[in-house]
Formats: structure tokens, C-alpha cells, sequence
């Protein structure tokens, strides 16, 4: 089912790494990766995503020799995916339901075990809606149980697959379907949402991390050390949309990596319960560069004291994650 | 071997023959006593490999499931009431993709008002969903069922519902043959899926289908319904040669020759209806009855057949079509259709209430002299419902009408039977 790819030199970060050491490529940048999410799937130009789970899912398939089952949370991933009679995915793939992603891969996993095919793992996908909102009392579950499964949450801060509304990973200020840049406080609400990855740890579970296809090597390298590990495993990835946030297509990965270094989006891993690594931000940018970008938030542009109130969650970011180290403490 | 136990813990056994490899499921009265004995079989050893999987809610019992099943097991789960509700998302789905799960539903009541006794109401809210749905007479018949329904199940790679009533057979001690492993062995083999997650096969489950395949789809779905009317019987006659005993009939009926009044009904109810009946064939009545044991796929022509020669028909149903009447009572006119046979309906047993023979007596003559309400609300209060009745008439904020009625009749509980 190995599908040999052909590359060709693009100029950007996503593939052509042909300086680097052999065993320091991605995956994607060998001709062995799997393609797990192979060509022609219908994903919107720029879809970070579809980036995202591209280079997850290849990575979890070498990480695993192969041997892997796919269960996907109803959502863009799914939809862009397999449109009848067609299908991206070249890996045992299932989507289900919206809100159940978690418990199906607990159910596929305790059915591997039962037939003795523990060396079969098993990942399950779906967007933050998908994750952190319909699917969360089912994510919890398979947190506790500790049960062999990889989730990945692609967050792309809303509802895109049905017309970009609010989920409770949309940041404050933001203008979607159901929070609109009108009235006295336009845009979403501040002091709302819910941080998936700090949840994740209070479940102690074996391996939690953040990601972004800001930093394709990172990502590949967590998903990397996750599949390295058996039990409940959480990694979340901040992946731009840019219908649902009115940036440029070619845009995706420059928000990404400013999502990071504003300290908007921090990345970090957590083994049983505790941070362990935080990749440190050299120089913080302020906030105004990363919303900018974005029409979803240009109201918040005008707004001196909602880009004040941004700037100190950013900030915060950088305190409690330890994100600006010195080069003592690097 | 026989055994004087418990429905539920002789369903958990009759399951456990069953060899299934995963089992999920969430705590619910009534059917807590069947997984509580399975999980006990699984934690020493008693079924291998078998996974038991304690979730946190019914929507991921069956999802769970869904997946165990996906990737090639024999996967069981079990519940009632809310939390069938709960699942309903799931439960179309494991139809509409086809995995063969075996879910036992104790029959309960839905809320609101909260009641935990029996009645058919969340069965009957699914009988729509795509599963099989076989319902279950005495405990026997129960574990008999369960054995027919992961043959059926796996057979036609479709989802079986195993009713049984909740305490009336669940919580019910009675005298059960527990079927041998070598009988079960003999009768249900291992499962072999048509579809599977495998990484040397990958395939693709669950995409998104448009208008232009969905009816198709859909259409498979039924025709499987439509097949099982045709593997059923057989199954049963196998079932019959292999345990000899006979369980799991579409339609049986009792005392039907030269019956001109036959009653209907599903599940436990039936054990009355036959009590009644033999009172009222001794004072020369010409009455029978017929149980419904597969109400999904409905067996149209069976239930015609076996009602061709009465010139009415009642129907005694657990449920309730609010703002229609009787949802057992429209199907068999359906299988009627054509016929001027009339048919009548007796709403009994809502949320436990008792359905005792004399009102059930009564109620039969009634319908024989063609003097009778349709549907019948058997034994229902009126003086309790006119005074609400009255109450809200009487001002606007009447308050909530079932804390209104309990607190006008007191404790309720010593009044019931």
C-alpha cells in the first residue's frame, strides 16, 4: 500500500528539508512515508488540518511499523476526506459519530487486545469541536480508563465544517457565526473556553502534548514519542483555517508559528501529569501581529482594551510556561 | 441444566456462551444485574480475552461497542429506559453501518416523570432505528434469545435488540435452563465479520454518503429486516434441534381455533393474557391470543395469518403514541389492511402499573360486546385526572402536575397491585 512520492523543491517550511541529516528529516520528506492522507481529498486551499493530520498520521504510521486503525470524529476531517464514493485515506480508517471518537478507539483497542493483535495501534482524530466540546465527556472517559489511544485534536478555534461557529476553543474576540463583531462587545466572549491539554494532564495520563504545524519536526517528533508509549495519550495541534479566520492561504503556517511566538499558543509535552519540555519562544512578539492577519479579528485591532486583554493572555502564556528562558536556562 | 436464578443473571450466563470478546456498558436499573454478572465472569478468567469496558455514559457503551465490533469482535452491551435515549445517536449508527451487536434492553418506562418500572416506551422510541428487535416472554424464552440473536446478528451483519421486561422477567427468579458451552458451541460459530479494520485490508467505514447513494443504503439496510423474516424461522427450527426447546417465534399463537375475539400483545404480558384466556375458554368464551415475539422486522404476513379467522383483534400494548394511540395496535393494522376485522387498543402497564387479570377480563368482555373504548386506558384513575384537570383550569400557575397528583394521593407506593 506504500505509495512512492515524488518531491519537488517548493521554497517552503512543509517539505523540502534535503540539508538536514538523513535521520533528521520528517517523515513526509521520505519516499517511504505512507501517505496515509493521500492526494485529491477536498480540503480548502491552506487548510491547516489537513497539513496536520498529513504529517501525524504519517508519523504514527512509521512510528508503528504500519500497523495502525484510524477513528475519525465527524468534521472537516472527516468530510474532506471521504465524499462517497471517494476516500483519502489509505490506512483502516472509521468515522462513526460526532461526539464518540474516543469511545469507538477504546472499543477498537480492547477488541485488538481480545484477538490478540495488541501490536495493531490505534488512533483516534477529530477537530476542537469534535474533541473538546461534543466528544469531551467520551474523551474523559478514555482518559481514565487509560485505554491505548492516541487523540489527536486538530483545534482550528471553531465550528468550520458547518459554517465557522462558536466552540469553546475560539479565542476571545473572535467573530464567528454565533459571535458576531457586533454590539457593545463584539466577537466572542473573554474569560471563556477551556485549555484541553491542561485537562488532559489533571487526568494524568502517561503523555500529553501541543503542537502546531508551525513546527512540522516537532509535531512528527511528538507524535513520535506518543506512539512510543501504550495507555491514554493527547496531543493537540493548532492548525489555522483560513475561511474560518479570514487569513490568505498562504498564510496558514506564518499564523501558526505567530500563534506560538506571541505566546498565544504554547507548545509543551507533559509525561504523567507534568510539563516536562516547553519549547521557548526567542523573542515574543506582540499580539497585534499575529490578529492582524486575521479578519475574524480585525475588530479587535481597534479595540485598545480587548488587544490589552490579549496581549496579557499572552503574557500569562509566557509566565506560567517558562517561555522566554535565557540562554543559562536553554 | 436447570437452575432456579435470576432472568438477569441467567441472561449474563446464556451471553456469556456466548463468548463474546467485548462487553461495554454503563450501570442502568434494570438490566445492572446482567452486566454486573458478566464483568464478574470476565475479571476471573471466565471468558479469556474478553474485554469488559466500564464507560462513562450509554452513548459510549454502544460507541465502544461499535468500534469492538469494527475491528472484529463479538461485542455485547446492555440497557434501558434514558439510557437507550441516550445512545439513540449510536444506535442508528450501528445499524446503518452494520455490525452484528447483541444489546439486551430491560424494558422501562421513559421520563418525565422519572420511573424506573417497566413498560415498552424505550424500546418501541428505537423500533425504528434499523435493529432487529425480539422480545422475550419468560426468562427461558430470554436466554434462549439471546443464543438466536448473535447467530442472527452475525448471520446478516446487523444489530439484534434482546427486550426482555424490566423486574417482571429481569429481577424474576425462576426456574431456567442454562444451556451447555458444547450446545452453544455447536449452535453459534465464531464470529467471522464482513467488514474489519485490518491494517493488511484497510478500508475505509463510515464515509459521508450524498443523495445519490443514500437511498440505496437506506434501502439494504431494509431489505436485511426483510431477510431476517426468512432466516428467523429458520434459526428458531435450528434452535429447536439443537436445545430442544422451542424459543424465538415471530408470532405464536395460543387458542386461536375458532377464536373470534384474538388478543395481542408482546413480551411478559403474554403469560397473563393466556391466564385469561383459559378462564374465559372455560365459561365458553371463543378467545385466543397471539405473541408478537419479533416486532422488528414486524412479520405482516404471519400476524395476518394467524388473524385471518377472528373477526376482532385486541391489542394489549406497554406504549404509548402521544397524540395517537397505540403503536403495536398500528402495525398489526397494517397487517390487517384490507380487512373489515376491527381493532382495538388497551394501553396497560405504563410505568409498572400493574396489569391484572380480572381488569384484563373485563376489559375482553367489553370488546366482545364491541362495547369498548378505543384505545383503552386500562385501569386509569379519572377522578385523579379530572381534579388536575380541574386544578389547572382554576388558575394559570397550577404548579408541576406530577408532584400535584402525588401530593393529593399521599404515598402511592402501598396502593398500587
Amino acid at each position: 500500500m506504500t505509495q512512492r512520492v515524488r518531491f519537488y523543491q517548493t521554497g517552503t517550511f512543509t517539505i523540502g528539508n534535503r540539508l538536514l541529516d538523513p535521520e533528521k528529516r520528517t517523515v513526509q520528506a521520505t519516499q517511504e512515508r505512507s501517505n496515509s492522507l493521500t492526494s485529491g481529498h477536498r480540503a480548502c486551499q491552506g487548510c491547516g488540518e489537513a497539513l496536520g493530520a498529513r504529517y501525524a498520521v504519517d508519523a504514527a504510521m512509521r512510528a508503528c511499523g504500519d500497523n495502525l486503525v484510524c477513528v475519525n470524529a465527524t468534521g472537516c476531517l472527516e468530510v474532506f476526506s471521504t465524499p462517497y464514493p471517494e476516500s483519502s485515506w489509505q490506512v483502516p480508517w472509521i468515522h462513526s459519530l460526532f461526539g464518540n471518537a474516543p469511545a469507538v478507539a477504546s472499543g477498537v483497542a480492547a477488541a485488538l487486545r481480545a484477538r490478540g493483535k495488541s501490536a495493531t495501534r490505534v488512533i483516534a482524530q477529530g477537530g476542537d469541536g469534535g474533541t473538546v466540546d461534543i466528544g469531551f465527556g467520551c474523551l474523559s472517559g478514555m482518559f481514565e480508563r487509560n485505554d491505548d489511544v492516541l487523540y489527536i485534536c486538530y483545534d482550528n478555534e471553531a465550528y468550520m465544517n458547518t459554517g465557522v461557529q462558536r466552540s469553546s476553543r475560539t479565542p476571545p474576540g473572535a467573530r464567528t457565526a454565533t459571535t458576531q463583531a457586533v454590539g457593545e462587545h463584539p466577537g466572542n466572549s473573554f474569560n471563556q473556553g477551556k485549555n484541553p491539554a491542561l485537562i488532559a494532564m489533571a487526568h494524568e495520563i502517561p503523555y500529553v502534548a501541543t503542537a502546531s504545524v508551525a513546527d512540522l519536526h516537532d509535531l512528527e517528533d511528538k507524535i513520535t514519542r506518543a506512539m512510543s508509549i501504550s495507555g491514554a495519550r493527547y496531543v493537540h495541534i493548532h492548525v489555522p483555517c483560513p475561511l474560518g479566520w479570514g487569513a490568505q492561504p498562504c498564510e496558514t503556517i506564518k499564523l501558526a508559528r505567530l500563534a506560538v511566538e506571541t505566546g498565544l499558543f504554547p507548545l509543551y509535552e507533559a509525561v504523567d501529569g507534568e510539563i516536562v519540555k516547553a519549547t521557548p519562544i526567542r523573542s515574543q512578539r506582540p499580539v497585534a501581529e499575529y490578529l492582524g492577519p486575521q479578519r475574524r479579528l480585525a475588530h479587535v485591532m481597534k479595540d485598545e482594551e480587548a488587544l490589552a486583554a490579549i496581549q496579557a493572555m499572552a503574557d500569562r502564556n509566557i509566565r506560567r510556561f517558562n517561555l522566554l528562558k535565557t540562554d543559562a536556562e536553554a | 441444566m436447570l437452575k432456579q436464578i435470576e432472568g438477569s443473571r441467567a441472561v449474563a450466563e446464556a451471553v456469556a456462551l456466548a463468548r463474546p470478546q467485548v462487553i461495554s456498558a454503563y450501570p442502568i436499573t434494570p438490566q445492572t444485574h446482567i452486566v454486573e454478572d458478566l464483568s464478574a465472569i470476565v475479571k476471573r478468567g471466565g471468558l479469556g480475552a474478553c474485554e469488559f469496558v466500564n464507560v462513562e455514559s450509554e452513548f459510549a457503551a454502544l460507541s465502544c461497542v461499535i468500534g469492538a465490533s469494527a475491528a472484529g469482535a463479538r461485542a455485547y452491551t446492555a440497557t434501558a429506559s434514558q439510557g437507550l435515549l441516550f445512545m439513540a445517536e449510536a444506535v442508528y449508527n450501528a445499524s446503518g453501518m452494520g455490525f452484528p451487536i447483541v444489546m439486551t434492553v430491560g424494558n422501562r418506562a421513559i421520563g418525565a416523570p422519572i420511573n424506573i418500572w417497566n413498560d415498552h416506551s424505550d424500546s418501541m422510541s428505537m423500533a425504528d432505528s434499523g435493529w432487529i428487535q425480539l422480545h422475550a416472554e419468560t426468562n427461558q424464552e430470554a436466554v434462549d434469545l439471546h443464543i438466536i440473536a448473535f447467530r442472527l446478528a452475525e448471520q446478516l451483519s446487523v444489530p439484534v435488540m434482546v427486550c426482555m421486561d424490566g423486574f417482571i422477567l429481569t429481577h424474576a427468579y425462576e426456574r431456567v435452563d442454562i444451556h451447555t458451552q458444547a450446545q452453544v458451541d455447536a449452535y453459534l460459530p465464531p464470529f467471522e465479520p464482513v467488514q474489519m479494520l485490518d491494517p493488511d485490508e484497510p478500508v475505509t467505514m463510515g464515509a459521508m454518503v450524498g443523495p445519490e447513494a443514500f437511498m440505496e443504503v437506506r434501502y439494504l439496510s431494509h431489505h436485511k429486516q426483510l431477510q431476517a423474516l426468512e432466516v428467523i424461522p429458520q434459526l428458531v427450527d435450528e434452535f429447536r434441534a439443537q436445545f430442544g426447546r422451542s424459543s424465538g417465534a415471530m408470532v405464536a399463537p395460543y387458542r386461536t381455533d375458532n377464536a373470534q375475539t384474538v388478543v395481542v400483545a408482546l413480551g411478559s404480558v403474554n403469560g397473563t393474557i393466556k391466564d385469561v384466556v383459559d378462564d374465559m375458554r372455560a365459561q365458553g368464551a371463543c378467545i385466543g391470543s397471539v405473541k408478537i415475539g419479533a416486532f422488528r422486522p414486524f412479520p405482516l404476513a404471519q400476524i395476518r395469518e394467524a388473524l385471518a379467522g377472528a373477526s376482532r383483534v385486541i391489542v394489549v400494548e406497554k406504549d404509548l403514541a402521544l397524540g395517537l394511540g397505540g403503536i403495536v395496535a398500528s402495525n398489526v393494522r397494517m397487517a390487517l389492511r384490507g380487512l373489515p376485522t376491527p381493532v382495538y387498543t388497551i394501553i396497560a402497564g405504563l410505568g409498572g402499573r400493574p396489569i391484572p387479570k380480572a381488569s384484563l377480563h373485563k376489559a375482553f368482555d367489553g370488546a366482545m360486546r364491541d362495547e369498548i373504548e378505543d384505545p383503552l386506558f386500562l385501569d386509569l384513575d379519572h377522578k385523579v385526572i379530572d381534579r388536575e384537570l380541574a386544578r389547572m383550569k382554576e388558575k394559570r400557575r397550577s404548579g408541576p402536575i406530577a408532584e400535584n397528583i402525588l401530593r393529593e394521593m399521599g404515598l402511592v407506593g402501598h396502593k398500587l397491585g
